[in-house]
């Protein structure tokens, strides 16, 4: 549907449209862009007049004949939202090149008649690994000046982050700095991305079909795309998966609690590689949401709208299965300090206090609200209606296909801890520790990881380095690699706090490395000695030994913790190409920014 | 003799055992490397053969076995840690050690043995290092503890005779120095000495044991009369001292015993040792060497379950064996002297030596020292042990003596012992203080019934029984093993239990209350309710027409409960 925030159209003109559009046939679509793409070119109106700039940002491509879609992205989303996008465009016979941003040539922007981005925010309002340095080149020098460019961005991220669609927000801000115009205004998504994405897609959609119906007939895309899983499931349908194992991989005595989790995919139709990442809906602790409705002094059993549905369920389950009752954003706050002025929440919003919110939205949730605040009189229409949809929660998936056929599994450390009088838990991994049994239903989603994936060369030698729950998806690389009877080199890097009690999946690794499928494999338990020794040092004692893979061309993964681990990682192998290798700091980041673009170095971190 | 080695009697080949020493280079094989290896916590089987003589061998926590499986990972892989003293003889500073190792590297607990030794439970692989260092730098060894050589010469630690027990003491020093492996391995893998190449072979790197060490495993031990703590008839050697007023004359010499066989193989058996005559005290080494080679020369290679000296000495008669060893020896034996054993238990609390120091001897149960709720036992000791300036001794039967305790300091020890509340035992039933387990459960891989943490209750339900019949006092020996091999001689007790299958017990009666005589088998595979149910009426009985002085296992047999078994061949019969 066109609306006045996603299109150039004022509201009578946007409603004159929404009612012809759906009427057109595919012909008369064809012929009627044709048509307004002649007149513009001609510098005629097409008809009555069309008040191009009533959008300021926004502005009529002269001649989209051709478009650039570039996506960053971390899990995968922003790939697939832009094959979709590159797939629409083609079929209105745009000429689409469609390109993660590490493929893309730089110096080719200037010729760029549309650029379409798409592109999530990671961590601390960080680029994905694959846009990086695209991102570092349009902040650098080398950028160009980008006059009159048409050009529009779609945010991927998490409202629960600070720093929320930050990357997007960049790109749009640089590329206007540059001189581009925007063709459609930036949309920022949510964790729940589908509608927003579908709204923007539109937009571009409006705005750059007008001129390319001359085209007589659609060009194919020049990066094609593998065919998608062909299931009916998907994010918003997702199958309902049976628990056929559930168990904790932590010995006796361990601070911590993994469960591998084994799920049926029988008669789903999904299909993953090794690599991909599973959404996973979880359900909020029952404790939580019955403390949630005590607070508010609402009804367990009173109906609730579903989030974006007219459909009605009780509160307890709306709460259980329906809302994200865990987590706090300014969002929610200003929305909740609009629904009940005067209860002090608003005060919190004040210029000044931006700190205090920050801090106090941090560890907190709903609950934690809930009791600092007063709320007599809410009903819970009025403050479900405000919340977020239980966002699906992604785990990388730990077993092969090939091994575990109509299979899947996972790795899931269980969360809880204490903070502000109160035990904390983990949303997804709780459920799934503490509640989730054999035989019941886990409604699951195949995500897609385009950029974790192994070499197509079953020969290339790769060097997984994956502590804690990081380790899942090497059993599915090794799994694979095992059925497969690849030929090459393989070797793991793996740690975690204590030998005895910690090693996830021991026995396989041990099994693996008997059998020869896994080379070899080094391990760092950081609790068991007086020094803590993690997995960056190990490498860096196999500093000589992991430069000569690295030569011979092996591939590099990273899979775990983003903050602390997979930065350290980053720089025990700036280390060991600068002491075995001779470079110098630079080249040594040049040498790994040059892995990434072939696909040598990636990262599934989190 | 170095072909000689390999040869079997019955000239099967040789087990695999054999040839993993052999493959070895004097007991090294690829231990190094094994111990490196990050990726398991445990060593090959090949070389955990090797640790054995090392003094350690590879256990896992069997409690948590198949929980462990299920979570995929690998068995909790620990190590049994066993270090030697001969004649269980230890300074302050080594018992002193000895509990900073087992509370910093292994379960917190150490485990007086049966022979005399130390053992640590749970020492993982990454610790097995530090572990030997320590042992080594107070000047003990866990070299020989285990594997197929000569094992902790044992001797009666006997307080009353303190005179005779020095001079017995230091002979059995001499014969388990005598006796050590020569190999420098040991000292290589623990102890960081350099490697020096010896192109050396068999008897010149290795003079008694040569390349392939003993078929099995060989044990000596020295019983100073009347006390049998030693059981000197279960060794393969046994030592019976001969003294006169304060005087070691010299030993009676008994070979062939041991305990070990295999539940369902009636060729295997426990046995008890032959006198064979009497030798002055300097030529006991010599006649220890000699035993051991022929044992070497002779033993059985190709089955280890019939490998055991006795098994030797029965399947060539003990006639052959005076023979060869005095052969051997170039010179004959005397004629066995008189002797007499009244006991093979331990007297427990003060008494005073002949040299005017002072004993205590604690009663530990099954020999494990450990601090619970109520009970300190470790931290006690820990603070005598500061405060001491004599000797500590481990009893065969699982105790502690505090030894050497001089007139000034006796008020001192007497306090701490107070202050902690360790027991002499005296408080306990004499069946009790009479009793020993071996290890079993968790950590003995061989187990098939639960003994040291099952034992005290069954005591427990034993007692209300004799409390009932009038024996608190009365002293019957009761053993348990959760598994055939014998490591608490249970074929010697009056009373003893061999597990079969969890829960499930061989009930043996009638063994000689000074360890002279082996027991026999009464019941079968039997559980708690039916060990009660059948022990309980024989105990009654035994109150009611027993004779005087008459003790329980020689009621046994008058009492037709069981036959006498005068010779392990007709232990079984």
């Amino acid at each position: 549907m066109l609306q006045v925030t996603n299109s150039p159209f004022q509201q009578d003109q946007a409603d004159l449209l929404n009612r012809l559009l759906p009427t057109l046939t595919e012909g008369q679509k064809i012929w009627l862009s044709g048509y307004l793409a002649a007149h513009m070119a001609a510098g005629a109106p097409a008809g009555a007049a069309v008040p191009a700039a009533s959008v300021p940002d926004a502005i009529a491509p002269a001649a989209a004949r051709e478009a650039t879609v570039l996506f960053g992205s971390q899990t995968g989303n922003g790939q697939k939202l832009a094959k979709k996008l590159a797939g629409r465009l083609t079929d209105q016979g745009v000429q689409v090149t469609l390109s993660s941003m590490i493929d893309f040539k730089p110096n080719t922007l200037k010729k760029v008649q549309n650029l379409l981005i798409l592109v999530s925010t990671h961590g601390e309002g960080d680029p994905p690994d694959n846009a990086i340095s695209f991102y570092e080149f349009l902040y650098s020098k080398r950028a160009p000046q980008l006059e009159g460019m048409p050009f529009s961005v779609l945010a991927l991220g998490d409202t629960s982050y600070e720093f929320f669609c930050k990357t997007g927000k960049d790109f749009d801000e640089r590329l206007a700095e540059l001189g581009g115009k925007r063709l459609a205004p930036r949309v920022d998504c949510d964790v729940d991305y589908e509608e927003a994405a579908e709204s923007w897609m539109a937009s571009v959609l409006a705005s750059l079909g007008q001129a390319s119906a001359a085209a007589l007939a659609p060009v194919a895309v020049t990066a094609a795309a593998p065919a998608g899983p062909s299931s009916d499931y998907s994010r918003s349908r997702p199958f309902q998966a049976a628990v056929l194992e559930n168990l904790n991989l932590n010995g006796r005595g361990s601070d911590r609690e993994t469960r591998h989790l084994e799920l049926s995919l029988e008669d789903s139709g999904l299909r993953y590689e090794p690599g991909d990442s599973l959404g996973v809906y979880p359900q909020n602790h029952p404790r939580l949401v019955d403390e949630l409705i005590e607070a508010m002094g609402w009804q367990a059993d009173e109906l609730v709208a579903l989030p974006k549905s007219a459909e009605q369920c009780p509160l307890r389950e709306a709460l259980t299965s329906h809302y994200e009752i865990t987590v706090l954003t300014k969002p929610l706050i200003e929305q909740l300090a609009a629904l009940v002025p005067g209860n002090g929440l608003g005060e919190l919003l004040a210029a000044g206090r931006e700190q205090e919110l920050r801090a106090y939205v941090k560890d907190r949730d709903l609950l934690d609200l809930a009791r600092d605040y007063e709320w007599q009189g809410v009903s819970a229409n009025a403050f479900v209606a405000l919340l977020r949809k239980i966002p699906a929660r992604l785990y990388s998936i730990a077993s092969s296909p090939s091994a575990y056929p109509d299979e899947v599994h996972l790795t899931i450390r269980k969360v809880d801890y204490e903070a502000l009088g109160r035990v904390r838990y983990g949303v997804c991994s709780t459920y799934v520790a503490e509640r989730l049994e054999p035989g019941q239903t886990l409604p699951v989603f195949v995500q897609e990881n385009p950029n974790f994936k192994l070499p197509s060369d079953p020969g290339t030698p790769i060097i997984m380095i994956g502590p804690g729950t990081g380790v899942a998806p090497f059993r599915a690389f090794l799994g694979e690699r095992e059925e497969l009877g690849a030929e090459g080199k393989s070797w793991l890097f793996y740690g975690d706090q204590h030998f005895s009690t910690d090693f996830l999946y021991q026995v396989e690794w041990q099994r693996w490395l008997k059998d020869g499928v896994l080379t070899q494999m080094d391990v760092a338990f950081s609790r068991d000695t007086a020094e803590k020794v993690y997995v960056q040092h190990r490498m860096l004692e196999k500093s000589k030994e992991l430069y000569q893979w690295l030569e011979q061309g092996a591939a590099v993964y990273v899979c775990g913790d983003e903050k602390k681990m997979a930065h350290d990682v980053q720089a025990a192998l700036l280390t060991i190409l600068q002491r075995e290798g001779g470079l110098s700091e630079a080249d040594a980041t040049a040498y790994l920014a040059k892995m990434q673009q072939e696909k040598r170095y990636q990262r599934d971190v989190y | 003799m170095s072909d000689n080695n390999l040869l079997s009697p019955n000239s099967a080949p040789h087990s695999d055992v054999e040839d993993i020493k052999k493959r070895s280079d004097y007991l090294r094989g690829t231990l190094e490397e094994s111990l490196k290896d990050r990726i398991t916590g445990s060593i090959s089987e090949d070389d955990n053969r090797l640790m054995k003589f090392h003094g350690s061998y590879m256990q896992d926590d069997r409690d948590v076995r198949n929980e462990r499986s299920k979570q995929k990972l690998e068995p909790a892989y620990q190590f049994m840690v066993r270090v030697r003293a001969a004649g269980g003889v230890v300074s302050p500073e080594q018992w002193l050690m000895m509990d900073r190792i087992a509370q910093r590297h292994a379960n917190g607990t150490i485990r007086l043995t049966t022979r005399q030794s130390f053992q640590l439970h749970g020492v993982i692989k990454w610790n097995m290092k530090t572990v030997i260092q320590e042992v080594n730098e107070e000047l003990l060894s866990t070299l020989a503890a285990c594997g197929d050589v000569n094992r902790n010469v044992m001797c009666n630690p006997n307080p009353y005779q303190s005179e005779v027990h020095e001079q017995v003491n230091e002979w059995a020093q001499k014969v388990s120095r005598h006796l050590e492996p020569h190999t420098r391995a040991y000292h290589e893998i623990w102890l960081d000495e350099e490697k020096v190449a010896d192109s050396r072979d068999g008897e010149e790197q290795e003079p008694i044991y040569g390349a392939v060490y003993l078929p099995r495993k060989f044990k000596i031990g020295i019983a100073v009369p009347p006390a049998n703590e030693v059981d000197v008839f279960s060794q393969d050697l046994g030592f019976i001292a001969i003294h006169e007023e304060g005087r070691l004359l010299g030993f009676n010499v008994a070979v062939g015993g041991g305990m070990g066989m295999t539940h369902g193989d009636s060729k295997t058996y426990p046995q008890v040792a032959r006198t064979i005559g009497f030798v002055t005290p300097e030529q006991i080494v010599d006649v220890a060497e000699k035993t051991v080679t022929i044992q070497r020369d002779y033993g059985d290679r190709a089955v280890r379950k019939h490998a055991r000296f006795k098994y030797t000495i029965d399947d060539r008669g003990i006639e052959w064996f005076i023979e060869e060893l005095q052969q051997r020896l170039g010179w004959k034996l005397q004629e066995t002297r008189s002797y007499h054993f009244e006991h093979n238990g331990d007297r427990y609390g003060w008494v005073k030596g002949s040299n005017n120091k002072w004993h205590y001897t604690l009663f530990i149960q099954n020999g494990r020292v450990k601090d619970e709720e109520g009970y300190l036992l470790m931290s006690g000791l820990r603070e005598i042990a500061k405060a001491h300036t004599g000797d500590f001794r481990l009893t065969p039967n699982q105790n502690l003596i505090i030894g050497g305790v001089t007139a000034q300091k006796k008020k001192k020890i007497a306090q701490l012992i107070e202050t902690y509340g360790l027991t002499d035992g005296a408080a306990y039933s004499a069946l009790r203080r009479n009793s020993m387990a071996c290890v079993a459960f968790p950590t003995c891989g061989l187990a098939m019934a639960e003994s040291e943490r099952y034992l005290p209750t069954l005591i427990d339900k034993l007692e209300a029984v004799l409390d009932e019949a009038g024996l608190r006092d009365d002293e019957i020996v009761i053993r348990m093993t959760g598994c055939p091999n014998g490591c608490a001689r249970p074929a010697l007790a009056e009373i003893s239990f061999i597990g079969k299958a969890p829960g499930k017990y061989n009930l043996y009666l009638g063994g000689g209350f000074a360890g002279q005589r082996l027991n026999k088998l009464y019941r079968e595979n039997i559980g708690e309710t039916e060990i009660l149910a059948e022990l309980g009426p024989i105990l009654n009985r035994y109150a009611r027409e027993r004779e005087d002085g008459e003790h329980f296992g020689d009621f046994c047999i008058r009492a037709g409960y069981v036959k006498e078994v005068r010779s392990g061949l007709d232990f079984h019969d």
